[in-house]
């Protein structure tokens, strides 16, 4: 057996190590390790509970606005609020602009330049991919960097900025639209879909959510241009569909939350789909560098313990009646039932297909829904509610990040906060074991690639690790 | 043309929002930009192609001089903690706590930027008791010293540039990496916290959209209202040292025209304001923190005077989610 140590591992959020044991160049079993701890459920106790707002979204400058989202909705739980109407849809809007520019920046930036490694030089699409997505110089960099900044202008009109903004409070958003605002703000959505549809998909945003059956999407790709094409025609080549299989089980709290309903279902998807109960998450900490015992999240504490035994990482391992689920795009869409991911995932399992392609279509299907939501906002009408905290109380606020299921649970007592947990996508997703010694998602989803023993390379590991889009300032935070 | 300049970006005990304020960058977009500073990228965590032992060789040969190193820009905090061995942070397949990276690093770097209020001073990660021992590259808090120590100066001669914020603004790093290519940037660009004074000598208050709300102390009460925030929800903008209201981030925006307070997140300590963030602390009805450089009798002998002089169209307005009283129109009478 070989032991491999792969770090710093780059295109990812924040820093990861992954260590592999493996037998004949193939990966027997994997510890995913978050080398980094800073201590935000420690730092909020004490603190005003309004002051969360501040500090909680500056555990990660790429899910921002979820953290936000996250504190906002255990404030307004707390305080029993309903938002006011426009401010509901400022939510989703602000929300899923931040959701929709990462699963942009995750394509372009982070997943697809390592198709452009010399490694694939031999293959047929390498010439096309090299130009188009070599990291820093690639041309696809050149249009999607200014096609990012123009549609995150939504921020500047609707967050004041990003990351880091305080626009959206319990009762609402602080930043109300005037009517040339609004117009401003159906304008740059156009001009996102137009770039989506010209060099993304090569085709109407509406015909790409459509796609409805792996035969749909063969024939749909036919000689289509564009780069979600070119990713097909690779991840086919490479088999992709075949490459990190984890639990098979997905979570899901339910998304962009708008005046009539949930855009997106809450539930758990393990070969059927159920509905969620949060009283069975509990987080493990048996393999982390932390004290205590598994703890449903509102009772849970983090305590560093920097030398204990057995422990490989910073990240608790999070549990939902002990099963080990895997959260993001792909969760979100298991959960929703479109059809197309239902097929691919009843046929091969999760895969690195499945996560890239779940995030393309909801780049397809969420744009309209921000269009619908633009049009919704009514000038006149109230954005924000006064909000009136009560001195002691218990709440939880679950949103969806692009990663996938994001929970905070908050305790108030004498109008200060006295307990504070987070449970972020990435730390079930790249959690290590439990107490029985069951690994994580990824940490499955890498048994078996192919690994260069000697070099200690894999080009696959990158793609499956990848594929999750991690985001490892919020797995400990 | 410049010369080349070779970048390392590291990152440490932050969020990584200063990268992604980054990208925000309008355009010229961001590679092109790094281009015509003449920025060879040898690494950034973020962007950059190599990983593993590739991305390791990159630092060593940095690390032990075999590769120049320009231009070392940290982001976040450096974590010292526990008890001082860094070991909150270790770099990930080194084995090596970063702090003891950073170090080597910044003795073999021209110039070493702080990405960040985090890596300035410590920032957000050293709040609530600062669980993970986070400091800044040149100063803990307000105090000088930090990581490299008050002594440290970079191969230029500077210490450490302090581009403040929380984040930044991506026009504040790509501005000081021209300036540096273009070798239009000294000590006496920097302000008495090291931070760049081509942002830092403005106030947030300038360009301030409320302005006419502040002129006339009226005041919003809760969030959305139009008023002005400095008297009940916090507001630092006329202390606060940024040209966030000059500049604008993503467009049009900024803290205050996103409807919610300055927190003051260039200076060393914004983490912990001893007050909650969203009220202003008082004395006697009076804020504490007074606009910088106003003697305090004077500024309430003309707060008086003012909310005594204010307009029903301003006063009505600041405690509005909309215009509620437009600005009258003067008609000429017309037969």
């Amino acid at each position: 057996m070989t032991k491999l140590v792969l770090g710093p591992f780059n295109r990812v959020e924040g820093d990861l190590e992954v260590t592999l044991d493996t037998v004949d160049g193939v990966v027997e079993a994997a510890y995913v390790n978050s080398p980094m701890y800073r201590g935000f459920e420690e730092m909020l106790l004490g603190k005003a509970p309004l002051d969360a707002q501040v500090i909680v979204p500056r555990i990660c400058g790429i899910c921002s606005v979820a953290q936000s989202v996250a504190a906002t909705t255990a404030l307004r739980n707390l305080a029993g609020l309903e938002p006011a109407p426009n401010g509901r849809l400022a939510e989703c809007l602000v929300m899923a602009c931040e959701n929709l520019a990462d699963h942009l920046t995750h394509f372009y930036l982070f997943f697809m330049p390592d198709f452009a490694r010399p490694a694939y030089a031999a293959r047929p699409w390498f010439a096309k991919v090299a130009k188009r997505f070599k990291a820093v110089s690639g041309e696809a960099a050149a249009e999607v960097l200014p096609a990012r900044a123009a549609f995150m202008h939504l921020m500047g009109l609707m967050a004041g900025k990003w990351p880091h903004s305080l626009s959206l409070q319990p009762g609402g958003s602080a930043r109300p639209l005037e009517q040339a605002e609004i117009l401003q703000l159906i304008a740059l959505l156009r001009d996102f879909r137009r770039f989506l549809e010209r060099h993304t998909f090569g085709d109407q945003l509406e015909a790409v959510a459509e796609l409805d059956s792996l035969d749909a999407l063969a024939h749909w790709r036919d000689g289509r241009r564009g780069d979600f094409a070119l990713f097909l025609e690779l991840a086919e080549d490479l088999g992709l569909d075949n490459l990190g299989r984890a639990a098979d089980g997905y979570l899901s709290y339910g998304a962009y939350a708008a005046p009539g309903g949930l855009l997106f279902p809450a539930g758990v998807w393990a070969g059927d789909l159920r509905s969620l109960d949060t009283e069975r998450i509990m987080e493990d900490p048996s393999r982390a560098w932390l004290d205590g015992y598994p703890s449903h999240p509102a009772e849970g504490q983090t305590r560093p313990v920097p030398d204990k035994p057995g422990g490989y990482t910073w990240c608790k391992a999070p549990r939902y009646g002990g099963q080990v689920l895997e959260t993001g795009a792909l969760s979100r869409q298991m959960v929703a039932g479109h059809p197309l991911l239902r097929e691919l995932v009843l046929a091969k399992g999760g895969s690195v297909l499945a996560r890239v392609l779940a995030r393309q279509l909801e780049l397809a299907c969420v744009l309209p829904a921000m269009e619908r939501w633009a049009q919704s906002l009514r000038v006149g009408e109230p954005w924000c509610h006064q909000t009136a905290l009560p001195q002691s109380g218990s709440a939880a606020g679950l949103t969806e990040a692009a990663r996938g299921a994001l929970g905070h649970w908050l305790m108030v007592k004498q109008g200060r906060i006295a307990g504070y947990q987070i449970i972020a996508p990435t730390t079930w997703n790249f959690s290590p074991r439990d107490a029985d010694g069951v690994p994580g998602p990824l940490e499955q989803a890498l048994v078996g690639v192919a690994v260069d023993e000697g070099s200690g390379d894999s080009v696959q590991v990158q793609h499956v690790v990848r594929s999750f889009d991690p985001c490892m300032v919020c797995t400990v935070h | 043309m410049v010369e080349s300049l070779n970048l390392l970006w590291l990152q440490s005990g932050g969020c990584g929002g200063c990268t992604l304020s980054l990208l925000n960058t309008e355009q010229p977009q961001l590679f092109d930009r790094l281009q015509d500073a003449g920025i060879n990228l040898l690494w950034h965590p973020a962007l950059s192609e190599a990983t593993g032992a590739e991305a390791r060789e990159i630092l060593v040969a940095c690390a032990d001089g075999r590769q120049q190193l320009d231009i070392l820009c940290i982001e976040g905090s450096l974590l010292t903690g526990p008890n001082g061995t860094g070991r909150f942070h270790i770099l990930s397949g080194t084995g090596r706590p970063m702090i003891e990276w950073v170090r080597d690093l910044a003795g073999r770097a021209r110039h070493v930027i702080a990405v960040g209020s985090c890596a300035a001073f410590g920032g957000i990660t050293a709040t609530g008791g600062n669980p993970a021992g986070a400091i800044g590259l040149q100063y803990d808090g307000e105090l000088a010293g930090g990581l490299l120590g008050t002594g440290f100066r970079a191969g230029s001669d500077l210490p450490a540039i302090n581009i403040a914020g929380c984040p930044i603004h991506p026009g504040w790093v790509l501005d000081v990496l021209l300036a540096i290519a273009l070798q239009r940037f000294a000590g006496e660009d920097l302000d008495a916290l090291q931070r760049p004074r081509l942002y830092a000598d403005h106030l947030v208050h300038h360009g301030c959209p409320r302005n006419e709300f502040y002129e006339f102390k009226a005041s919003a009460e809760k969030p959305s209202d139009q008023g002005c925030m400095m008297e009940n929800l916090g507001c630092k903008g006329t202390q606060a040292h940024a040209d966030c209201n000059l500049r604008l981030w993503n467009g049009s925006g900024s803290c205050l025209r996103g409807g919610y307070a300055c927190i003051n997140c260039t200076e060393p300590g914004f983490e912990s304001p001893g007050h909650p963030y969203g009220e202003t602390p008082k004395v006697a009805g009076i804020p504490i923190g007074l606009p910088s450089d106003m003697p305090k009798a004077w500024f309430v002998a003309l707060a008086a005077l003012s909310k005594s002089a204010t307009p029903k169209r301003v006063r009505e307005n600041a405690l509005a989610d909309h215009v509620v009283v437009a600005p009258v129109v003067r008609k000429k009478d017309r037969p």
